[in-house]
């Protein structure tokens, strides 16, 4: 494969949960580097859409690739696939029978194959990217809601991802934590990592997407620009969404 | 105030009759005794026991006093109980796990385990395994031979031993005469406690492991899923280290069933404390203080093994708050 191959593709992905159907046909191609930000109004698929892509949810139809691979129910290429991709979550998750530092080495380690000691090396170094170098040996029930977030960034960071799966990182937090989580994540893109981030911070995706996903029941509604996006968006749902997260 | 004593007198009324009924049944019992020329007190545990205990862990002939035929009774219950909640619970791990498998067969073989062990009584079970043991093997001479030195008869099942007299070797079981002579013989009666006791605490515990797991939020197995952590490695990784804590309390409470049923083999004539008991107390006839004796014993078990459990569980409690 080359370089100009897309890093993660969707093509027609469906997804029902019983009777109601939670994507109807999603497609979706970002390229290397490049920094997606979807957004839209809440129960319209975006979470889901980005779970299947490292298959915590399974699709039914249509095709996912990462970086070449497709995902099947074989669960050799499913690991491989969560081996290069990171997600962060909207609880955090990280491990609080842990310290942040063994919540860093665990999947080096365990799945990877790293030495203990490299492991705690490259940890300390992601600690300090995210500036909390000083929590290492804390368990994650003594950080507040965006150490903990942070924690949890370099927590993917540590398996070397090709790219990083944000589900909503920033709703969980208070609003005075919620700067140095986006903070974290602007360095991120900063260093070419391929992202893709579903968040309602209008300001992230100006300052940081290449592309804005806009989503509503189940599909990709609009895909543009951010100055394309915030300026004239085309659909009516998308100016209704934005008149109402924008209007005060 | 009238109102105040119609709540408090029919409440000291049934005091009175709990107390006056108590009084006169130890009242009677002291009387009763004492004409038929019992003597009460603790001084029988010094005389010659003058029975034979089949097994035991400390040395005892029929020569010894009753005080140290309660020892033995109490050593082999203590043997039973330990081994019990050791197998028990790595059998209550696996079939609780195989409970949420994601294999249909294994999932329905596990829960049909569960219910239809729990819904029998255990005394049942303990006859069905001593049984088994007793009279569907095969008498020594046809004894079925499981590997080198281990022979399962109706005898029990031998097992070789290691023996460092006059330098290290295997003391290896073989066939004198009607039984087998060397290495250790583990006996019917014992066997079937051990896995009556197992089997049955087993499926109890299975049920507490499930409620564990599924205790322990779900966003903890999808970060280690994400993390490219194999579904084994997030199980025994992440999840069940965090069940354990939710585990632990009402595995107590199953820790002391498993230690009180032990009583149950009476039945079956495996001579841990209640069958030394009761021949105690049918030899001597000083059933009040043998009882006591037992029930305190019992409930100083229970005590402890709480105690212990609850110390563990203070220290897998987590740092900082939960989450």
């Amino acid at each position: 494969m080359t370089g100009t191959d897309p890093m993660i593709s969707l093509s027609n992905v469906e997804k029902r949960y019983g009777a109601f159907q939670v994507l109807k046909g999603v497609s979706l191609e970002v390229a290397r580097g490049e920094k997606v930000v979807v957004c839209g109004p809440s129960g319209s698929g975006k979470s889901t859409m980005i779970r299947c892509i490292n298959r915590l949810e399974r699709h039914e139809a249509g095709r996912i690739t990462v970086d070449g691979i497709e995902l099947t129910d074989d669960p050799k290429q499913i690991e491989a696939i969560r081996r290069d991709v990171g997600m962060v979550f909207q609880q955090f998750n990280l491990f609080p029978h842990l310290t942040v530092l063994q919540n860093l080495t665990l999947a080096p380690v365990k799945v990877r194959g790293m030495k203990e000691r490299d492991a705690r090396d490259l940890a300390m170094q992601l600690l300090e990217t995210v500036r909390i170098p000083e929590q290492a040996d804390k368990y994650p029930g003594q950080l507040s809601g965006g150490q903990q977030q942070r924690v949890a960034i370099a927590r993917a960071l540590a398996m070397k991802p090709k790219a990083m799966l944000f589900d909503e990182p920033t709703s969980a937090l208070d609003p005075e934590m919620i700067k140095e989580v986006l903070d974290a994540m602007v360095a991120l893109a900063g260093q070419g990592m391929t992202m893709i981030v579903v968040t309602h911070e209008m300001g992230f995706a100006r300052q940081v997407a290449d592309k804005i996903v806009f989503m509503d029941q189940g599909q990709i509604v609009e895909e543009a620009t951010p100055t394309d996006f915030f300026s004239k968006p085309k659909s009516e749902r998308a100016q209704l969404f934005l008149s109402n997260i924008l209007g005060h | 105030m009238t109102a105040k004593l119609r709540i408090l007198l029919p409440q000291l009324l049934v005091l009175a009759i709990v107390v006056g009924l108590g009084a006169y049944l130890i009242h009677n019992t002291l009387d009763n005794l004492a004409r038929q020329g019992v003597a009460t007190g603790f001084a029988y545990l010094d005389r010659e026991a003058a029975f034979e205990i089949g097994e035991k862990l400390i040395p005892y002939t029929s020569a010894d006093s009753y005080g140290r035929a309660l020892l033995v009774g109490l050593a082999n219950t203590l043997e039973v109980g330990v081994l019990g909640c050791i197998l028990a619970t790595i059998l209550g791990l696996i079939v609780g796990v195989a409970r949420m498998s994601r294999n249909w067969l294994i999932r329905h073989i596990a829960a049909l385990y569960i219910q239809a062990i729990r819904n029998v009584p255990l005394l049942l079970q303990l006859f069905v395994w001593w049984d088994l043991f007793r009279v569907s093997a095969p008498p020594p001479r046809q004894a079925w031979q499981i590997m080198p030195g281990f022979f399962l008869s109706n005898r029990g099942l031998t097992i070789p031993l290691p023996s460092f007299e006059g330098g290290f070797h295997w003391d290896i079981p073989h066939l004198a005469g009607f039984n087998f002579a060397g290495g250790h013989i583990v006996t019917p009666e014992f066997a079937a406690l051990l896995i009556g006791l197992v089997i049955y605490t087993a499926a109890f515990i299975a049920e507490i492991v499930r409620a564990g797991i599924e205790g322990v939020s779900k966003g903890q197995t999808e970060a280690a899923l994400a993390l490219g952590l194999k579904p084994r490695q997030a199980l025994f990784l992440i999840v069940l280290p965090q069940a354990r804590r939710i585990i632990l309390p009402p595995l107590i409470t199953d820790y002391q069933a498993l230690i009180k049923n032990s009583s149950l083999a009476v039945a079956i004539g495996f001579p841990e404390l209640m069958a030394i008991t009761n021949t105690t107390l049918n030899n001597t006839g000083q059933a009040i203080e043998a009882i006591s004796l037992m029930m305190i014993i019992y409930l100083g078990l229970s005590l402890i093994t709480s105690a212990l459990l609850n110390w563990y569980n203070a220290r897998l409690a987590l740092k900082g708050m939960a989450r």
